[in-house]
């Protein structure tokens, strides 16, 4: 990659955005406020599973400043659909998934606690949470079912009657009858039980959204935080209101951290937007803290039974994994594909692995529904692989490298048996830099150290790969999704020869002003500064299917670098005629537009403004204007992949782990910004510790009430529970777009837990530890030295 | 029964009636549009609605406005110098990269001014243990420390 | 929130006065578990009494072998106060540990000795100190004073005015801290007087702040941390929650009381 401009591809400029938000003059949605707007409160429902046998609103609509209450009856009335799924999943035979209705507010029955209820309108937000108050509901309430590796058995409670034992789907992939077969015959077979713990996002900012209806337009404008507006807008037009698409215009301004959970469409937006017209008044919502907790879906929860089979030598012949996994009370816009198709297509990890059958059970229960939260099924998938093979080394007493570089995907492309061919890759790169890195030949010296102060250390290793930049919309589609996954952009030159170039990926912390910029300043061979990057909005951006998995620049970025391609296709054109050369004898470099082997040129803002003031120009060939838009849909997923080394020192006194040192060596393939870059690493990584030793979403087995529904029982990794991170790239670059990028936001969440608990887990294996849940919290810790030492 | 307020915000001074139920950064952000203060949550914890009150740190989420009364209250618009330029804090973020999606950002940002005016040359330990009442979603806390250190540095 | 009628005295006169005469009136003073609640909708006051107007409740003084604190006083001042850190670090140690920062910019000892929560940091410190807390009508003894969870001596309408702490031989408070709120999980106060006589207060492990006899009689024969550590606390004595169980945090008193020692030895 050339850096052929200051702040171009491979450099770091520092973020564009950054003046706004340090000066506290962001723009997120509860910061906006409009003319005569109003606010609207939720009640939700206290209970995990009730029948609704009665709502009396009558003296709230009473109550001072009311200006609307609306129940599920108001909503079924106005012909108001269910919140929609996203993505179809066929069952092991050939069935569809259950899809249970999911009304926007709870029609008869509520289904978890948190469940929306009804929605109080008011003058103020006191206003609508005093008269909420005065809401009378009659329930009834009923058994709750919440522990997802027991609702299926028989007698629990039905979530919902078309799933009488709450099972959604059992979806199988891979080769059943060859994993079985390689089983019978393996030297040895490591097996682990255990829980992927269930996490909530917390992205920092709450969830928020504006609804306005215009009577004079008839039309809609919603401001929200969300990931996709295009999606939102799709979903919650066609799907559930009935509305033409193009009378609603969805914004997403800054947007405060999402994570996955806001990816989805909620109710909460949907029924303000509806309401907004009802009202005929501007409707802001935004959600408290206790609220997120019960309302944002939450990620993981899986219980899974996987085995590995090996030879004699440590090789792996085959892998079977059984997961139930739970998907809430319904399923969320992505919920059903997360447990699945983003899942088990990962279990080739970054092994040869001839054989892998995985088999998932979509479990109902009335819980908040579970969708993507940051890398969304790899990371429950990489848990499975690495910590299997972290096991397997330690049974059989192979070194944890060694075992790890015996069994590495060493040609590419390569087909794994679980549908999914990766490029490009390697492996040993990536482990051999984070070995060196992490000193882990001085390893034993620093384990002997801390005993004698009385601390364990211990080190672990995982070695992930991660599917992004999704998706070709063809193998989705083929798959289930409902949607085509392909990105837009539109590159407008000025007449002046600044750009502004609009994208359908949306950045909520990722830094696309800045990093697409760069690419942009780069192609164009113009000052970055002349760079504008604009997103988040359907009324500018001509389509987008928005920001997750790791795909903004992959597959948004390449639409970019296509509209590029039109523009200096078109530019090549002009200056042929202003140089009176012919089209094919012009080259474009470094800015300038040049007759080949000549020394005639013009500059790109000379032909930018003979596009746009046309006097010498040839219109009869050519119309006026610079400003092409290009959708680009790609041919593979990226697969981001790499080496994480953990490091860590237990206290068995109180069983308090301290992470003292963390290093990941992760291949994103080519990098346009690396100070973005490394901060996406650092923040997954936080997540992924957070994951393995702090966060966990708990329920009441018998009740269904969230026991963790605040952040004085939720932990949230804090600066003093992590280290500084030691992060280091290897390249090679992804073979299939034109900037070499495979994605890297969501690696560090991906990589790390298996490291930490393995981490862990081999500082406590001479008091006979072998296996660590998640969190590690030192409670956890501690009770697994007691166990172990009895 | 509306009261009456007046303290200093920002170095203006502020005189309103408020229903005594309003919260320091209610007042903030819907009377005084200062919406780069922010709320995070509702019990006390996440910091991002942090400002000075009387050159401390605290959070405006956690007290009533008319608990202010006579303070001087410095928010995250206030902090940069009256020429624009950034103060050296806000500067070390943006060079350090300290920031991802920014919510957290006015909030961490003042309480990283207080930390290192109680004690200008702190450890990376302290700075992490100096910084327990912010929580940040998206930086993993590596590159705030680094700012921290950065603007302390002097650097 | 719910509404509420908002008072500001200037002494504390006027403002026992108006908490004699206010029904469901409360003392507000930093807030930072009141306001909490009430934005919660967890208390409904009908008034609220602000105590910041009244200077006479703040404030740090040495009097002989004595540190008096005024209720008042933010938690971040006792930690920085270079008399409380020269007479008593462990009290300084442990103010420096509530909560983060910017609590301790706001809350104060009298907001949270009358609140008296079971994870709270200084009710361990007044019990094992062996503190007076002087009121607006009387004097109590520590031991009088917490009575239970979230229960106190005090009376309707009474005020605490500041707690007088005796100085201590030495003293160490070890917390261990809950990953969640931060509050303790179990913290572990202990004292030595000038005559030997040794207290040991608890918090975080059951319904409120207690004294450990088993760890008083084994400290008073041997002051070592290893005396301290060696005691086994019973199980029943503790709560279990989602953080721990009632058997962890038995344990947690012994390490955590072995740890005070050792700080208050170092
Ligand atoms: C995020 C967070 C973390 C925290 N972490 C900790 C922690 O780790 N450890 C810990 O111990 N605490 C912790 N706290 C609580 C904190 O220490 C509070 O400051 C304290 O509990 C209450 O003090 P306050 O001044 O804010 O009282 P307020 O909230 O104003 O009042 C509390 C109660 O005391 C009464 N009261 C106040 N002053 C008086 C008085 N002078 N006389 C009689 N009654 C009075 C009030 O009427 C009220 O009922 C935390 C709080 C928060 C928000
Ligand atoms: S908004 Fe979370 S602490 Fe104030
Ligand atoms: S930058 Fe997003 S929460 Fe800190």
């Amino acid at each position: 990659m050339g850096e052929n401009i200051p702040n171009g591809i491979g450099a770091s400029p520092r973020r564009k955005e950054d003046q706004r938000f340090l000066t506290g003059a962001g723009n997120y949605t509860d910061d906006i406020n409009l003319q005569g707007q109003t606010y609207a409160y939720f009640l939700r429902s206290p209970h995990a599973s009730a029948a609704i046998k009665k709502i009396d609103t009558k003296a709230a609509a009473a109550a001072p400043g009311v200006v609307g209450i609306f129940t599920g009856a108001d909503l079924a009335e106005a012909k108001v659909g269910g919140l929609p799924c996203g993505w179809l999943i066929t069952d092991v035979n050939g069935q569809p998934m259950k899809e249970p209705p999911h009304p926007p507010l709870a029609q008869g029955k509520v289904n978890h606690v948190g469940d929306q209820v009804a929605v109080v309108i008011a003058e103020t937000y006191f206003q609508a949470k005093d008269a909420a108050e005065l809401i009378e509901v009659d329930y009834e309430v009923l058994d709750a079912v919440a522990d997802v590796a027991t609702a299926t058995q028989p007698g629990k409670p039905a979530v919902h009657d078309i799933a009488p034992d709450n099972v959604c789907y059992v979806w199988g992939h891979g080769d059943k009858a060859a994993v079985d077969k390689a089983f019978t015959g393996a030297a040895h077979v490591t097996t682990l039980e255990f829980r992927n713990n269930r996490l909530i996002p917390n992205a920092i900012e709450p969830r928020a959204a504006i609804a306005q209806y215009s009577r004079s337009e008839d039309s809609y404008t919603l401001h929200v935080a969300n990931q996709n507006p295009h999606v939102e807008r799709l979903l919650m037009t066609a799907f559930v209101l009935g509305l033409p698409e193009h009378k609603v215009r969805v914004i997403a301004p800054d947007v405060g951290g999402g994570f996955g959970s806001k990816i989805f469409l909620y109710a909460e937006e949907t029924v303000i937007t509806w309401a907004a017209k009802r009202v005929n008044r501007p409707i802001k919502w935004t959600c408290e803290r206790s609220e997120s907790f019960m309302s944002d879906a939450h990620g993981r929860d899986h219980a899974t039974k996987a085995e590995l089979a090996l030879d004699k030598d440590g090789k792996f012949l085959a892998m079977r994994v059984h997961t139930k996994a739970n998907l809430g009370a319904y399923l969320s816009t992505f919920g059903s594909s997360v447990p699945t198709i983003l899942y088990a297509t990962l279990l080739a990890g970054q092994y040869a692995t001839p054989a892998i059958y995985a088999e998932v059970t979509g479990v109902f229960t009335n819980t908040v529904p579970v969708d993507a939260y940051r890398g969304a099924g790899r990371p429950e998938a990489t848990f499975v692989v690495e910590r299997l093979v972290s096991k397997a080394a330690l049974e059989m007493g192979i070194d944890q490298a060694e075992i790890r570089r015996r069994n590495f995907i060493k040609t590419f492309p390569y087909a794994t048996p679980v549908g999914l061919t990766y490029d490009t890759g390697n492996y040993e790169a990536t482990l051999a830099a984070a070995i060196k890195i992490a000193d882990v030949a001085g390893f034993p010296a620093r384990r002997d150290e801390a005993k004698k102060r009385g601390k364990l250390r211990g080190i672990g290793y995982s070695c992930y790969i991660e599917a992004c930049g999704l998706a070709p919309s063809n193998v989705a589609g083929a798959l289930g999704a409902r949607a085509g996954l392909f990105e837009s952009g539109e590159v407008r030159v000025h007449p002046t020869g600044s750009v502004t170039v609009f994208t359908g990926s949306h950045s909520h912390g990722q830094g696309h002003e800045t990093t697409f910029a760069q690419v942009v300043a780069e192609r164009l061979g113009i000052p970055f500064e002349n760079v504008d990057v604009v997103h988040g909005d359907t009324g500018r951006i001509p389509f987008g299917m928005g920001t997750y998995g790791s795909r903004s620049l992959a597959v948004g970025g390449t639409a970019i670098m296509k509209a590029i391609d039109k523009v200096v296709a078109k530019g090549k054109k002009i200056a042929a005629h202003l140089l009176e050369a012919s089209d094919s004898d012009i080259v474009f470099e470094n800015g300038n537009f040049k007759v080949a082997g000549t020394d005639k040129q013009v500059a790109f803002g000379q032909v930018a403004f003979a596009a746009y003031v046309p006097h010498n120009y040839p219109l009869d060939k050519l119309e006026p204007g610079l400003n092409e838009t290009a959708f680009y849909d790609p041919t593979n997923f990226t697969y981001p992949a790499g080496s994480h080394i953990c490091e860590v020192e237990v206290d068995p006194e109180t069983g308090v782990t301290k992470v003292v040192n963390y290093v990941a060596s992760d291949d994103f393939g080519n990098i346009i910004n690396p100070m973005i870059v490394e901060g996406q690493v650092h923040g997954g990584l936080a997540q992924g510790i957070g994951q393995a030793l702090l966060e966990q979403a708990v329920y009441d087995y018998e009740t269904g009430q969230l026991l963790s529904g605040s952040y004085s029982d939720y932990t949230m990794p804090r600066a003093d529970d992590v280290p500084s991170f030691k992060v280091d790239t290897q390249v090679t670059p992804c073979t299939h777009n034109p900037l070499g990028v495979k994605g890297c936001g969501e690696a560090g969440a991906i990589g790390s837990p298996p490291a930490v608990i393995s981490a862990i887990i081999d500082a406590l294996k001479d008091l006979g530890v072998r296996e660590m849940a998640m969190p590690a919290t030192p409670y956890r810790v501690w009770q697994t030295i007691q166990s172990a030492r009895a | 029964m509306n009261m009456k307020l007046s303290f200093k915000v920002n170095g203006k001074a502020v005189e309103a009636e408020v229903d005594p139920r309003t919260l320091l950064v209610q007042f903030l952000r819907d009377h005084l549009h200062l919406t780069g203060t922010h709320v995070g949550c509702d019990t006390g914890q996440c910091g991002a609605c942090t400002i000075h009150l009387n050159g401390r740190a605290v959070k405006s989420c956690n007290m009533l406005a008319l608990q202010a009364q006579g303070a001087e209250v410095t928010t995250i618009e206030g902090l940069a110098a009256p020429s624009g330029d950034m103060h050296p804090m806000q500067a070390a973020f943006k060079e350090c990269h300290g920031l991802q999606c920014g919510f957290c950002t006015p909030g961490m940002v003042m309480s990283a001014t207080a930390l290192l005016k109680e004690n200008p040359h702190p450890s990376e330990e302290q700075i992490r243990a100096g910084l327990d009442g912010n929580f940040c979603r998206c930086t993993g806390y590596h590159n705030i420390v680094k700012a921290v250190q950065t603007c302390a540095g002097g650097r | 929130m719910y509404a509420f009628q908002y008072h500001r005295p200037g002494n504390i006169g006027e403002a026992t006065a108006l908490l004699g005469k206010l029904g469901e009136g409360k003392a507000l003073a930093g807030g930072q578990t009141l306001i909490a609640a009430m934005k919660l909708r967890l208390a409904q006051p009908s008034d609220l009494v602000d105590l910041g107007g009244i200077a006479e409740l703040s404030g740090i003084r040495a009097d002989g072998d004595v540190l008096v604190i005024g209720a008042l006083t933010r938690h971040a001042d006792v930690a920085a106060s270079a008399d409380v850190g020269k007479r008593i670090p462990a009290l300084a140690q442990l103010a420096g540990g509530i909560g983060d920062r910017q609590v301790r910019a706001v809350g104060t000892l009298g907001g949270s000795i009358a609140n008296n929560d079971p994870a709270a940091d200084y009710p361990a410190g007044v019990l094992g100190l062996g503190a007076t807390v002087v009121t607006s009508q009387r004097s109590l003894a520590a031991d009088e004073f917490f009575t239970g969870l979230y229960e106190t001596a005090l009376k309707p309408g009474e005020l605490i005015k500041s707690v007088s702490f005796p100085v201590p031989k030495r003293a160490g408070y070890a917390k261990f801290a809950n990953p969640a709120s931060r509050f303790a999980l179990i913290g572990v106060f202990v004292s030595q007087a000038a005559n030997g006589t040794v207290r040991v207060a608890v918090t975080g492990a059951g319904n409120g702040v207690f004294r450990s006899a088993e760890l008083e009689k084994a400290l008073t024969a041997n002051f070592t941390a290893a005396a301290a550590a060696a005691v086994r606390i019973s199980a029943d004595s503790c709560n279990g929650d989602i953080h721990a169980s009632p058997e962890y945090r038995a344990h947690l008193v012994s390490v955590m009381a072995g740890r005070a020692v050792a700080a208050a030895l170092a």
